[in-house]
Formats: structure tokens, sequence, C-alpha cells
């Protein structure tokens, strides 16, 4: 692990995230199965899998959201079961699939997250957001009246308010047009090189994760099937490139998977 | 980076103040039921002031039953209205994975509900002098004593509502408006507890409002703060906002069991 800005002894050096034998069910359905991995601090991964895969459940589990039928999860060193209010203020989360109120200028919206983290300087950490994500001439414009590109920025936004060590991110540039899409990617490279913050996302995009990530987890019906740099899959795979690895994991039977641990 | 439950109270307030201050629909909505319904039952208690001897006895008796069903009523949808606004935004999961705890968000729909009840009330309570002769704050401390039992059970009432609505879906979002209605027949709002059957009354007494309508009629009537029924809506309204909490509170570590919070939305 190549040691980044923001790393050193102490706390620092537990992993952001820690899951053991994580399992989620849903009425005795099974989402997720016996999920087991770490992430190391200042790393970009990649949790990869089709619909349904359990990618948004277990994010949902580490944000503390979902509460886990069984298992541990350890984020920044914290017990999430036990004291996820202690770790909250030190991570954050964006998605296009969840809201912030429309009605509410992007300004309006970032000064009630900046609150709800507990922010010094409300103002000045709002303007300073909203000029690193080129969001000025936006701030007053309510939210609802933001196209798809705007609205991902002005998440991205409400997401690093809190200057987060630790990002969870789902389909961060799902609707986005390619030129949109490329400078958000860069963003998550910048933000990662320039504060030490780890970064966890679940996407459809390979070509995104192929070029961001230093790691990935792909995941199959609640388990991972397997887990390695993209370079490392698409090689055990004999492919050419990750497309093509998820390809063959999503269509083969979970068992043909050697990774894939044994659990009920 | 390290501001406490008064600054996270204060975030959700704001995100209520901003709503509220750019669009004078909404402000209006708050305040013209209030007024309406002022209208019509003043004009409705002045006409029956020369044709009912018990009306003549104090003639703001009807008037002043209005406004305080509405401090219940407004109370009620106060903090139900804006915690189902969070849902239609689909901002739970948003709130909730930040550092706010459940309770401060009771804390601040509390609050917000406070704020909301008082722009609804006020205008019509100031309004019943000049077109009624009526002053409502004769009522004296008991106004305070009234309004803030009141305030409680709305409050109570509310977080039942919402925490139902949280774990059934917003295709439940009317309960907003129609639980509190089943009380209103058996509370005595605008006429005494004696007037229902017997078997209907002892429900009529668990009911914090009741004791507050009776009181109010006293203060009217008999000119005494019963300081008895003053206690007997202070005692249920700490049960019942003990319970309706609790039940919130459940429905939420429901809905984090279930995976509701990132999924609630229309």
């Amino acid at each position: 692990m190549p040691s980044l800005p923001g790393e050193d002894a102490g706390p620092q050096n537990v992993p952001a995230i820690e899951v053991s034998n994580l399992r989620k069910s849903y009425d005795g359905k099974p989402a997720v199965r016996n999920l087991n991995f770490s992430v190391a601090r200042g790393d970009i991964v990649a949790l990869l899998g089709g619909n349904g895969a359990g990618k948004t459940t277990t994010i949902a589990m580490l944000l503390g959201v979902l509460i886990p039928t069984a298992g541990e999860i350890r984020v920044l060193g914290t017990d999430m079961r036990r004291n996820r209010h202690a770790v909250l203020p030190r991570m954050n989360f964006s998605s296009p699939y969840v809201g912030m109120p429309a009605r509410l200028s992007v300004e309006e919206n970032l000064i009630v997250y900046a609150n709800l983290y507990g922010l010094r300087k409300v103002k000045d950490r709002v303007r300073a957001m909203a000029e690193e994500l080129n969001l000025q001439d936006l701030l007053k414009t309510p939210l609802g009246k933001l196209s798809a590109g705007q609205k991902t920025r002005a998440s991205l936004a409400k997401s690093l308010i809190n200057e987060p060590e630790l990002l969870l991110l789902d389909e961060p540039t799902a609707s986005l047009d390619p030129d949109t899409a490329d400078w958000v990617r860069s963003y998550f490279k910048a933000y990662r090189d320039r504060t030490g913050a780890t970064i966890l996302l679940a996407s459809h995009n390979m070509t995104e994760v192929e070029r961001i990530c230093s790691d990935v987890m792909m995941m199959k019906d609640g388990r991972i099937a397997d887990q390695g740099t993209p370079a490392e899959l698409i090689t055990r795979f004999g492919r050419q490139n990750l497309e093509e690895v998820f390809l063959d994991i999503a269509r083969s039977p979970t068992a043909a998977f050697p990774n894939v641990e044994a659990v009920p | 980076m390290t501001g406490g439950v008064a600054q996270r109270i204060w975030g959700m307030v704001l995100r209520n103040a901003f709503v509220l201050r750019k669009s004078w629909p909404r402000l209006l909505d708050l305040a013209y039921w209030p007024t309406f319904q002022l209208l019509l039952w003043g004009f409705l208690s002045t006409f029956l002031l020369t044709n009912s001897s018990w009306i003549a006895q104090a003639s703001g008796v009807l008037i002043s039953a209005v406004l305080l069903w509405d401090v219940l009523f407004r109370s009620n949808l106060g903090l139900s209205l804006t915690f189902l606004e969070e849902m239609w935004a689909r901002n739970l999961g948003q709130l909730f994975i930040s550092p706010l705890r459940p309770i401060e968000m009771i804390a601040a729909l509390m609050v917000i509900s406070f704020i909301r009840t008082l722009i609804s009330v006020t205008p019509a309570a100031f309004l019943a002098m000049p077109f009624f002769g009526v002053w409502v704050f004769d009522l004296g401390i008991g106004l305070a004593a009234f309004f803030f039992n009141l305030l409680a059970m709305g409050w109570a009432v509310g977080l039942l509502v919402s925490g139902l609505i949280l774990r059934l879906g917003l295709g439940a979002e009317n309960l907003c408006w129609f639980v509190i209605f089943l009380i209103a027949p058996i509370t005595g709002i605008y006429y005494p507890v004696s007037v229902l059957p017997e078997w209907l009354q002892p429900l009529s007494w668990v009911l914090p409002s009741t004791y507050v309508f009776e009181g109010m009629r006293a203060v009217l009537f008999e000119k005494v703060f019963h300081w008895d029924l003053f206690f007997g809506a202070v005692g249920l309204n700490i049960v019942y906002l003990a319970v309706c909490g609790g039940v919130f509170l459940y429905m939420f570590r429901v809905a984090r069991e279930k995976g509701l919070l990132l999924q609630q939305g229309e």
C-alpha cells in the first residue's frame, strides 16, 4: 500500500473499513452472505456486481442506515453497530438515487448539511466547496432546477462538505455525459491524493473502475466472487478488460469461482 | 468540526425555514385555515349569542375553542408534515448518514412545529378582537397552559403518525390529517364532556386535550383556573410523549432493519 498524505502512526494505521462475517437477510432471503474484506486507508476500491448482487446493501450497512443480520463492521477503527455516531462525522456518501430537498437552493442545502456535520465557519466552507466544484453561479438555484450533471456536482459538494476520511459512492457517474463523468473521476482522484481519504464506490462502469481504482471486489449473489487489482483480475480470467471479467462472473454459476467462500 | 446537538437541530430548523421563507403560498396556507375557521365559528357564535343562554354566559367560548383546537391540529400537522417533507424529498437517507441522531430529529421537528403553529394561529387570535370583540389573551395564564399542553399533545400524535408513515410508506400519508380528527368528537372541544354518552366519557378523559377544553370553559364560565385539570393534562402529555416518542424510535429502528431509509420516496 503506498503511503499517502494524512497517513501516520496511531489510529491512522487501522484499515478504513473492516468487515467480518457480514450478513443481511430480508424475511429470511439472504441479500449479503458472509462478507469478509478490508479496505486500507487511502485506497480507491470498487464494489462491482450486477443488479441485486448486494453492492448497495453493503454500502447501506457501512453507512449505518441498514442494520446487519449478523457480522461486524468497523469504520476508521470504530464499531458501527455500537458507536456509529462517533464516526459518522468523518465519513460521507453520494448517490444519484438518494435525494436532497429540491426546493432548497444549492447554497441552502450545503448550509443545512454543514450544520448537520457540525462545521465551524459554515459560509466560508460552503463558498470554498462551491469554488472547488465550480458551483458559484448555481448557489442560488433550487436543486430541482439543475441538470443531471449539475446535480451530481451539488451532491458531490454535500458529500465532501465535511472533508470525509471515508467517502462512499453509489454509481457516482450514472446518467452523466462522458465529459462530466470524466471530470468527476478526475476530481475523486485529486481529492484522494490531496487528503489521503479512502473511497469505496459501487459502479457498473468498468472503464471508470479500471481508471481510478486500485482494487476491485466482484460481488455476485451477495458474496465476493473474486477480488484483486483490475490487472490481476483481467489476467486471472484471461480476458482483455474488466468488462469481460464482469460478464464471465455475472453469467457463470457462483460455484465456478474458487474464491467464493463456502457459506450456506 | 465538533459542532454539537444544538447545531444539528439548528441545521434541521434552517432546512425548514428556507422552505417557508421563500414560499408565500405555504405561509398563507398556514394562516388561512385557522382564520377561515375563526370567521365561520365566530359568526355562528354571534348568532347563537342571541339564541342560546349557554353561549350568552361566555361569548368567547366557541371562538376560544376554535383557536385552541387549531393549536392542537397545527401542532400535529407541523410535526408530521415536516417529517413527510423529508420523505417526499427522499432526504431521510442523507439525513441519517449524517451525525444527526433520531432524538435530535424529534427535537428539531418539535421546534419547527412550534414555529408553524405560532404562524398559523397568531393572525386568527388577533382577528378575533376586531371581528367579534373576543380577546383570547383574557384567558390569562391559562392561555399559555392550554397552548403548551395542546402543543405537546399535537407533538405526541405527530410522532405516532410519523412513525407509522415511516414504517408503512407514503401510501399512509393521509394519517397526518385523519388521526387527529378521530379524537375531535370525543374531546369536548365545543361542548362539555357531560354531553357525551356516559360510556364514552372515560375514553374522553384519557385525552389530555379534554382537560384543556374543560379547563378553558371553567376559566370562561366560572372565572377559575382549575389546577387539577392542568396537572391532569400535563401528566397525560408526559405519558403520551414518552409512548409516541418510543413508537417513533422503534419504527426508526425497524426502518433501519428493513432498509427503508434509503428507499423512501414517491
